[in-house]
């Protein structure tokens, strides 16, 4: 029965597609179809098709790679899985409407074909979920490897003077972050200043502010100094208000500053040579 | 009623996405950068209130308008288990998780009209107003 419905929809493929494509442009809200141009469209329906018939008589194995496959471009073009489901949904439907159109499926033979379809198509359901997941997974295991990286560098400056910018949102695993590399590097750099920049963190909220003032504790507690720059008037304004007490902090309002005064605190300042 | 939008709060990230909802909110409406922080930072705070507290619940914000002047709504409601005395919340200087102490009291600084209704066991709802003036 699966070699007969193969090679039904194999021979029947270019009607199939075309109502499958009409099905798909009614219903779904996806640009896909409004805004890739019809060869793409084809070609992918047919690669799309393809897949779906080699579910019916192909080994599991190439299927599974066809699969793999398949999904990966799917998520390249970045249909969303719930166009994928309908995708798969309609496909079925389709098939399922022109069998019983010529007869193929009637009355006493119907629950046979819906055994056959749910067995069609309910792997496949799986494998696409699946493959999805795993993509999504991987996509944020790797984003969150790239925001570690890039979040809370202690960078020395000058001898002494380390500074470490802070981009983006603090959260709690963030927070933890800081203070680690914070101390870390102010042992290892010798550093006797330490100035954090808040510059490029977009809201400066209580738990924000509380973790600022324990990582600045922490610092003086291994014998540095820790200096607050680059705040934003608004924040300013904003912590004002909050009733958040940074009173024990040095604070700058730019980066510039700081340094500047990091350097009047080990007794040094930057001369300008005049040449002779 | 006016155009309402709301985030669900789940886990701490949902915290930035209504953070961000509010700024977008904030900027649409015509609030200024410095009322847009103070928006942006008050939600913060009611957002991880909920997700510190109640453990989930919802951010919605709504625009509303009166007499030729325009503003904002927050709405932080959640079924958590309410709290037992509102008056202490509202000191500064009151945490019982060892945070600052702030926020609360911060919340009804930064907006301009602060009301919040709580019942033990059953939740809290809290609307922070903001004009724009």
């Amino acid at each position: 029965m699966n070699k007969h419905m193969a090679t039904f929809i194999q021979d029947n493929l270019d009607e199939i597609l075309v109502r499958w494509q009409e099905m798909m442009k009614d219903d779904s809200d996806e640009k896909f179809f409004q805004i890739m141009s019809q060869d793409v469209i084809n070609k992918t329906s047919r690669e799309f098709a393809e897949l779906m018939i080699s579910n019916l008589f192909e080994g599991e194995n190439n299927y599974e790679n066809r699969l793999n496959e398949f999904t990966s471009k799917v998520v390249r073009f970045g249909w969303s899985i719930s166009f994928v489901m309908k995708a798969i949904n309609h496909f079925a439907q389709v098939v399922y409407d022109m069998l019983e159109q010529n007869k193929t499926i009637t009355e006493q033979n119907m629950k046979e074909y819906v055994m056959v379809f749910a067995e069609w198509i309910n792997p496949m359901r799986d494998g696409i979920v699946e493959t999805y997941a795993k993509t999504w997974e991987r996509t944020v295991q790797l984003q969150k490897i790239a925001l570690q990286e890039l979040s809370a560098s202690l960078i020395p400056v000058f001898d002494k003077i380390s500074v470490m910018p802070l981009v983006g949102t603090i959260d709690t695993e963030r927070a933890k972050l800081i203070m680690e590399n914070l101390l870390d590097g102010v042992v290892k750099h010798r550093a006797e200043v330490v100035l954090l920049d808040i510059t490029g963190v977009p809201v400066v909220d209580t738990m924000v502010a509380h973790h600022i003032i324990q990582a600045a504790d922490a610092v003086r507690l291994v014998g540095a100094k820790c200096m607050l720059v680059g705040i934003r008037p608004e924040i300013a304004q904003t912590i004002v208000t909050l009733g958040i007490n940074l009173k024990d902090f040095t604070t700058t309002s730019t980066l510039q500053r700081g340094v500047e005064q990091a350097l009047a605190w080990t007794n040094r300042k930057i001369v300008e040579v005049e040449e002779d | 009623m006016g155009y309402r939008s709301s985030v669900e709060i789940l886990t701490e990230w949902d915290i930035v996405a209504a953070r961000q909802l509010g700024r977008n909110e904030a900027k649409e409406v015509g609030f200024g950068t410095v009322d847009q922080a103070r928006i942006t930072t008050a939600i913060s705070e009611l957002a991880r209130n909920i997700y510190l507290y109640a453990g989930k619940g919802k951010i919605e914000i709504e625009r509303i308008s009166e007499g030729g002047s325009f503003g904002i709504i927050i709405i932080a409601s959640d079924e958590g288990p309410g709290i037992p005395d509102v008056r202490k919340v509202m000191e500064d200087g009151f945490s019982t998780s060892g945070g600052l102490g702030a926020g609360m009291p911060g919340v009804k600084r930064l907006m301009d009209d602060f009301k919040i209704e709580t019942v033990l066991g059953e939740g809290t709802v809290i609307k922070a107003t903001k004009w724009i003036r």
